[in-house]
Order: C-alpha cells, then structure tokens, then sequence
C-alpha cells in the first residue's frame, strides 16, 4: 500500500504518538483541570506539555496563549466568529477552503463585508493584489498558508506587513504546513494562528488549536462556546484568561497527550530535514507526472513553491474512476474531487470536475513515489 | 517543619507552567487541592517552602506566569 493522502490526515502515525494515548489511558486518565487528584494532576501535566511543544515549535509568545480545539476548522470559526461584528470588513483569498469560506458566507449574511483577492490559476498570490483590497476599516485578513488543492505557498511574511500597515489581524489556516514548513509566528507577524493535529503534526484526529499573539486584544474576541473551565467554578460568566476563556468542556486528553508526542517528533526530527524530504518527493512526483502524455498537473510545479501537496487530471478519464484504479489495481490511496476547497478549483479551472490529489508524508519514500509514476503511467494509457 | 506557602492561580494552564519552571529551579513544590477558604478561581494551588518566597515570586515573574495570590499556610 501506498498512502498519498496526507493532507487528508497523516498515516502512519509515528509509534511514540501511539504510545503516549495509550499511556494516558493507563497512567493519566482524569480529567485535566478539573480535580486536584494525582490522576487530574497528571492529565493536566500531559495537556500542558502539548501546549508548551506547540508554543516552541511556532515560536508562540506564550503556552498559554495556545488553544486547544477539536480542529482547525474549529479554531477558523472560534477566529471569525469572534472577531467580526455585522459592519466589519474582512479580506480573504479564491485559494481558501471551505473551513474559511463557509464561515464567511454565513457571516457575510449577518452584515460582515467580505472581500475575496483573485489568486492566479497556479494558485499564487501577488502581496499587491492584497494590499489593494485594503482599507482603513478592514478588521482581519484570513489567509491559508498552502493549499490543499494545489500545495501553493502563500507570501505570509509579505502579506502580514501590509495588513499590518492598515491596521488590521491577520489570521493563517496552517492546516497544510504546521509540522512541514517553518512557522515563526513572531518572525512572520502572524496574529492568530489555526492549526490542525492530525496531518503534519502527526497527531490523532479530533485535535488541533488556534494561537492567539498578544497583539490581539482578548476582550473583544468572544469565545465560541460558553460553559465549564475548572475555574472561576463559582461564576456563572465566562472567565476572561487563556486559555480557559476559550476552552470550555473537558479536553480531548488522549487526543491531546497523542499530539504533543507527534510535535515533539516533527521536533526532533527538526522541519528542515521533513521539508527538504517532502520537497524531493514531491518534485520528482510533479516531474515525473508532467511527462506523461494526456496528463495537466495543476499549481506551480516547484516544490520550493508549495508544500507536499499536488493535483493533476487525465484527459477524457474522470477523477473518480482514476482514485478507484489506483487504489484496486495498485493500493496507492489519494483524494480526488474537489476537497472541500470549491473557490480553489475555481481558481485553477478544475470545477466542478476537481483533480486527483496526491500528497506525501514523512513516512513517504522514493520508491513509493517511483512506484506511484508507474502506475499513473498505466492508469493512463489503459 | 518548616513553614509552607501556597501560591494561588486563575488556570490550571499556568499552575503546571509555575510547577514545571519551579521543579526546573529546584525549588520543592508539589500541587494540591485549594483550599475553599482562599479561592475557587483554580481548583489546583502549588505549595511551596515559605522560606523560598521572593525566589519563586523572582521565578514566576521572570517566567511571565500570571498568579491569582500567594499566601502563608497557617
């Protein structure tokens, strides 16, 4: 079997991420911040230690400032939602996935003004382009950092100097690159960043977050959900320190003690090493796929462009018969349709058909990927 | 014995920060139910050795941990 749906979800998981859920269950199972026992105690440690991994890995300005959600879908609704107000302005790109979209549909509805900056069809994104869509009253700039269609990597260095210039937030999707391109929150001037757990940072699913820099001003943000914290217990308000004000209802402990192992891997293992390992991979994959006849893949075509993330379509075959082939024929396992990103396919000129998605790992291989040429190779010709 | 402190916190978060930096410091520490009588902000409270006062509030602040109080166990 060949796994090449990575930026679906990360398979396999390192074996220390499996490791460290089954050693909450065994060894920590309370309930973290709830009971002052040696089991809660325990529990918290674990999910306070996540916490402190993903602060150093995104050079966050504080752990505390590192919430934990189910996903970064969540921690994109929990940004959007309470931070913009019926009148307010906010800008975002045609790259954006629905987990950024679909909120800003609904939010547009109730009087929030939202403005989309084109990207080009290989899905970049001139800064200049943004900074023209910028006014004085924008409030936030929402922005994905890669792809999931294409892999293309958005200028968030750039683009953040210019929202800040006008005053507004800046807001990164990381869900393609946490865990697989450097990310230095403070360096990049990002604002507030959403992330997911279960692809680079090769955690389990059901876990993720959103970090909040101490440039964002806590008492205008409104936390998405409302209820228990372990603290302030004799309140019925909502507290309004981090990260309880923002996490409500018992933690995901044994998904959260699993995501701060898999960090700590992408740590050790160091994102220089698992970038240049990916970048190889997906450039002798895009190499190897542009040579066959019948055969468009879509972005930029350089991996130094994009994360480990590629779509291509064959002429007169549909994505879906192409996914079944490779997988019955060949077990090599990708995603094809539109991978819930409708405005990129529109960007890149592949809707309503979509592409067929392959996207690597660090568990990937060289042979793999040679194995994957091949295969496409016959899929196409028969 | 010698006489004991307990330092006070709004989340459980920062009571495993202030742990984690003191335990690093050396300093001895061990974290306990809080007692109802101090607050319910957190349900977890971090004792510490009295004597070692101004070292851990030194830690703490340095280390930008925000606490809700400290106080002499009586």
């Amino acid at each position: 079997m060949i796994y090449l749906d990575n930026a679906a979800t990360s398979y396999p998981k390192p074996p220390e991420v499996i490791r460290a859920m089954v050693e909450f269950f065994e060894q920590a199972g309370g309930s973290p911040g709830r009971s002052a026992h040696r089991l809660s105690v325990a529990a918290a440690r674990i999910v306070y230690d996540t916490r402190e991994a993903i602060a150093q890995l995104f050079n966050a300005p504080d752990p505390l400032r590192v919430i934990l959600t189910p996903s970064a879908t969540y921690a994109i609704n929990m940004a959007l939602r309470g931070l913009l107000r019926s009148g307010d302005k906010v800008v975002t790109t045609s790259m954006e996935h629905n987990a950024v979209m679909r909120p800003l549909r609904a939010l547009e509805r109730e009087g929030v003004q939202v403005t989309v900056v084109p990207c080009a069809s290989d899905g970049s994104l001139e800064p200049t382009d943004v900074a023209k869509a910028m006014t004085a009253d924008v409030k936030l700039v929402v922005i994905n950092h890669a792809s999931n269609v294409t892999g293309t990597l958005l200028p968030v260095t750039e683009i953040a100097s210019i929202v800040h210039r006008f005053g507004a937030l800046l807001l990164v999707d990381s869900a393609q690159t946490a865990g697989v391109v450097p990310i230095d929150m403070q360096a990049m001037g990002i604002d507030l960043l959403a992330f997911t757990g279960h692809k680079g940072l090769m955690g389990p699913t059901g876990t993720g977050g959103l970090i909040i820099s101490d440039k964002v001003d806590v008492s205008e943000f409104d936390p998405l959900v409302r209820g228990g914290t372990g603290s302030l217990s004799e309140s019925e308000e909502q507290p309004d320190f981090l990260p309880d004000k923002y996490e409500s209802g018992t933690p995901n402990g044994v998904g959260i003690a699993g995501l701060g192992a898999g960090v700590r891997f992408v740590l050790s293992r160091g994102i220089d090493e698992i970038r240049a390992h990916e970048t190889k991979l997906i450039q002798t994959l895009i190499d190897g796929l542009s040579e066959i006849p019948k055969v468009t893949v879509y972005g930029t075509r350089d991996a130094t462009r994009s994360v480990a993330v590629m779509s291509w379509t064959v002429s007169n075959k549909r994505v879906s018969d192409v996914g079944m082939r490779l997988d019955e024929e060949f077990g090599i396992l990708c995603r094809v349709g539109l991978h819930c990103a409708p405005a990129a396919h529109k960007t890149i000129g592949t809707f309503p058909e979509g592409t067929v998605r392959f996207s690597t790992g660090v568990f990937t291989t060289l042979e793999d990927i040679h194995a994957t040429i091949k295969a496409v190779k016959q899929v196409v010709r028969s | 014995m010698s006489e004991l402190g307990l330092i006070l916190f709004h989340t459980t978060s920062a009571a495993m920060r202030a742990e984690k930096i003191l335990k690093k410091a050396g300093q001895t520490v061990k974290l306990i139910p809080t007692p109802r009588e101090l607050s319910s902000d957190c349900g977890i409270a971090l004792r510490f050795e009295w004597e070692m006062a101004e070292r851990v509030r030194a830690l703490l602040n340095e280390a930008r941990v925000e606490i809700a109080g400290i106080h002499r166990l009586k």
